[in-house]
């Protein structure tokens, strides 16, 4: 029962995955992609997380964490590049 | 190290010497400090007849490479000790030739000097080496030396086309002469001719020999100039005359016909060496004695004369080995051809060289050598004229002269192969004494015409580049030397034949001899009426007729164009070589990376898969597989999905996403196949590639910003579907055949026990295998300050600002 639930949900998760992954192919404008990549990033932390109470183990706790920082920060900084057109700027060229 | 071996190396080593006489002692000609050399050579070296006349050889070894059984043993035995009196004698004449004939203060004596020192002491290390590896190395200094020598006026462009074609025809037969020695190594475990030699018999059977054969031959033939690798004999004529008279008439084409000698007892039981050693000869008897008479350069006709008498020693030679199948010593009458060769081989050096000289005094004293200019200089050069005519009389076979003698007995061998009863010989043996008559017509001809058109007919002083007169005499010495050697060995032939060629003989036919035994050589001027006198006669007859008459019959020489020749033939192969390599390389060589990718993965697929087909190794074997469970598939349906459509977006920005969007998945992978450590550093290592890609997006130049998608490509589409599926195939293949099971279990045992740690895949990255990650850091820190420095550093930047 509790095997049939995670299996489930894990099913579910993949399918909003690849709805998220045909908004990144197809589109239109780069937010939507961006948002799109956001999203796959808090689903492949869902993954995980079912993953790691479907094997037992509680190794993969630190990738569930990288994922949700690397997730944060890859936003983040595609935002910026979006709206300034660079990431990191310069000091010297103000 | 022996006096012998000091004698070898001493024009080598003498050589050295030269550039300080040329510089200190300016005033004096260098050539008087090099001709002390060749004669002491010489005169050490009559010191051997005595004992070599009794049939003794001697041996003096000098431990070079032992360990490879490569041993400088220097071998005085009948044949080299001829040759070795050859090179040094006339090595002295051309010396003091030459110091008449170059001038002190136009020509680069030093250079010249050294070069024919080299060439000298390289021709004594030809004649007197036993170890066959020795030998070679001086062979090739022969055509180093050579090669020098012919281009010695190297601002002129057909000296540097000479010494090129002959430098690549004699080291191309060089080479071919080294795969001889190593199979004759091979065969019989010795580099050493004397310990070769009893072998022979074992080597006939060896599937070995006519490779070997062939390979020695092919050595001797371009060295002696036979046909048709005597193309580059003509062209080599624009050495200075002394290097031709020494090089290119009396020493170095004759080392082609020492191997041929010197083989004689390896290989001259065989039916092939008979036919391709005097066959060859005999053709390049008649083609070099044919083309003597169209050509108009006194030094051109010379040179045909050259390969001509050469083929007619190679034919003796050829016919001379056909006597080791006759036992009886008492009736054998087929020794004859190897005296009438040895004896040649003397006569030849004698006459062709005095010829060379004259030529050489003639050029020196008119300014030319074109026989159309030439003529009725018989009153102004007498001493020139009386030294051509006896030279060129002894060439055409008359007597009283020596080469009369050896022309007899040439007819004399020529006549007894139609006896011979070996080889199908009774069909085709008549051919022999009628090409060597009608080659002997030719040469008559060709002497006639030396003589007769340079110093007889009209006298044209204004053709000439300066006013005609008789040279100086010292530049007459040498030539008088020779052709009075010329008339002396025509007189009394028997000075040499127990001195010099019986022994010789001895060297070249070993096994015919009982021990202690000698051969009686006896050359008798007048022999009985004779069928030999009366082909002489009929030469002389038809030779006169034919030169009478040669303006009417001169034009069937137009009949073959100069494009036909082998002269076009070689021309035209050199061209076309570089040309079709040229574009061969260009064609290849385009410049573009993608071309070289696809050469190097179209040969990855084929040598790939050729080896799994041929060695038969493509095999799948299910049982040692796990269950595919259900979120493999879809993890490997989101890879694929991710990776195809990379192939079909239009934006570069969206296959940037879709490859990062790849490499979470595979660190979705590393979860689900429970590696916590990899998942973490795949997911850290994706992001920021995904954001250095997006850096290079960023700067990519305007101009070239086209938005278009990949072009499809059949190639690349088969390529790419080939390397996927050969990986694939060897990847199954691998996991189908595993022989050994895992040594994992000795990290799962030990990794607490040994190393104290609990994670198994930190401890063998620090601690069992810590030797890889120390140079992975390194690996990194190279990156950086790579990257750094490719920032930082623009060495044009002051160009650019």
């Amino acid at each position: 029962m509790f095997k049939l639930v995670m299996t489930i949900s894990l099913i579910i998760v993949a399918i909003s995955t690849l709805l998220y992954v045909y908004r990144l192919v197809k589109g239109p404008s780069t937010p939507d992609r961006v948002i799109a990549l956001d999203a796959i990033g808090i689903n492949l932390i869902a993954i995980t997380a079912i993953i790691s109470v479907v094997l037992n183990t509680s190794a993969f706790v630190e990738v569930i964490l990288l994922l949700g920082i690397l997730a944060f920060i890859g936003t983040v900084a595609f935002s910026k590049y979006l709206e300034k057109g660079e990431i990191i700027e310069n000091d010297r060229d103000q | 190290m022996s006096y012998l071996h000091l004698a070898i190396l001493a024009p080598l080593l003498f050589s050295i010497f030269i550039p300080f006489f040329y510089k200190i002692f300016r005033r004096i000609h260098t050539g008087w400090f090099v001709l002390p050399l060749p004669i002491i050579l010489f005169i050490y070296f009559l010191t051997f007849i005595p004992i070599t006349s009794n049939q003794k050889t001697i041996i003096e070894s000098l431990n070079w490479i032992p360990s490879l059984g490569i041993n400088f043993t220097a071998k005085v035995d009948g044949l080299g000790l001829l040759f070795a009196l050859l090179i040094t004698g006339i090595g002295a004449l051309v010396v003091l030739y030459s110091i008449y004939y170059l001038a002190k203060d136009k020509e680069k004596l030093n250079t010249f000097y050294v070069y024919l020192l080299l060439f000298m002491g390289a021709m004594l290390g030809v004649v007197l080496s036993d170890n066959l590896i020795v030998m070679y190395a001086f062979w090739e200094l022969t055509s180093f030396s050579s090669f020098l020598l012919i281009g010695y006026w190297y601002e002129r462009d057909k000296s540097r086309y000479g010494a090129q074609k002959s430098m690549l025809i004699t080291v191309f037969g060089g080479l071919a002469m080294l795969c001889g020695i190593i199979l004759l190594y091979i065969m019989t475990g010795t580099f050493s001719i004397t310990e070769i030699v009893p072998q022979s018999n074992e080597i006939f059977h060896h599937a070995l020999f006519i490779p070997a054969l062939l390979c020695i031959l092919l050595g001797a033939f371009t060295k002696s100039a036979q046909f048709p690798f005597y193309i580059w004999l003509p062209d080599a004529m624009e050495a200075p005359t002394p290097v031709s008279a020494y090089l290119h008439s009396a020493t170095m084409v004759k080392a082609g016909i020492y191997l041929v000698a010197r083989f004689t007892p390896v290989f001259g039981e065989s039916s092939v060496w008979f036919w391709l050693v005097a066959g060859v000869g005999m053709i390049t008897l008649i083609w070099g004695s044919v083309f003597a008479v169209k050509q108009t350069d006194l030094k051109s006709i010379l040179a045909f004369s050259t390969v001509s008498q050469l083929g007619l020693i190679m034919s003796l030679l050829g016919v001379g080995a056909a006597a080791l199948h006759y036992e009886a010593l008492d009736d054998n009458i087929f020794t004859v051809a190897t005296t009438a060769a040895i004896f040649h081989l003397i006569n030849h050096a004698t006459f062709k060289g005095s010829l060379f000289m004259a030529a050489g005094i003639i050029d020196h004293e008119t300014g030319t050598r074109d026989i159309h200019k030439l003529g009725g200089l018989m009153h102004v050069m007498p001493i020139t004229f009386t030294i051509s005519m006896i030279g060129a009389f002894s060439m055409a076979g008359l007597p009283p002269f020596n080469g009369f003698l050896s022309k007899e007995m040439f007819f004399t061998a020529m006549v007894h192969v139609t006896e011979m009863d070996i080889f199908n010989l009774e069909t085709w043996g008549v051919l022999f004494p009628v090409i060597a008559w009608f080659a002997s017509v030719f040469t008559f001809i060709y002497c006639m015409i030396l003589v007769f058109k340079t110093f007889m007919g009209k006298y044209q002083p204004e053709k000439l580049g300066k006013k005609p007169h008789e040279a100086p005499i010292g530049m007459l010495i040498s030539p008088i030397i020779l052709v009075s050697l010329v008339i002396i060995f025509g007189l009394f032939p028997n000075l040499l034949s127990d001195s010099l060629i019986s022994p010789a003989m001895a060297a070249v036919l070993p096994s015919l001899l009982q021990v202690g035994g000698v051969f009686e050589v006896h050359i008798t001027f007048w022999h009985g009426l004779t069928i030999e006198l009366f082909m002489t006669m009929g030469v002389i007859i038809m030779g006169l007729i034919l030169y009478k008459t040669y303006p009417k019959w001169k034009k069937i020489y137009k009949a073959i164009p100069e494009k036909l020749s082998i002269n076009g033939f070689y021309d035209g192969t050199i061209e076309r070589s570089q040309s079709v390599s040229n574009k061969l390389m260009n064609m290849n060589m385009n410049g573009s990376i993608r071309s070289y990718l696809a050469y190097i993965f179209a040969f990855l697929i084929i040598i790939l898969s050729t080896t799994l087909i041929w060695k038969n190794a493509f095999k799948l074997d299910t049982s040692n597989v796990s269950s595919i469970g259900v979120y493999e598939v879809v993890l490997a349906i989101f890879v694929m999905v991710g990776s195809i459509s990379i192939l079909f977006v239009k934006s570069r920005m969206t296959s940037i996403i879709l490859l990062g969007a790849v490499g979470y998945t595979v660190s979705l992978f590393y979860v689900l196949f429970r590696a916590p450590d990899l998942a973490l550093t795949q997911l850290v290592i994706e992001t920021i590639s995904v954001a250095l890609f997006l850096v290079c997006f960023y700067h990519l130049p305007k101009l070239r910003k086209f938005e278009t998608r990949l072009t499809f490509k059949l190639t690349n589409a088969l390529i790419s579907f080939g390397v996927g599926a050969v990986v694939t195939a060897i990847a199954l293949s691998a996991h189908s055949n595993k022989l050994f099971s895992s040594i994992s279990q000795y990290y799962v045992e030990n990794t607490y026990e040994e190393a104290a740690g609990k994670n198994m895949v930190n401890v063998i990255l620090v601690d069992f295998r810590g030797f890889d990650t120390l140079f992975e850091i390194t690996v990194l820190a190279i990156a950086a300050l790579g990257i750094y420095s490719m920032i930082k550093l623009r060495l044009n930047r002051g160009k650019e600002g």
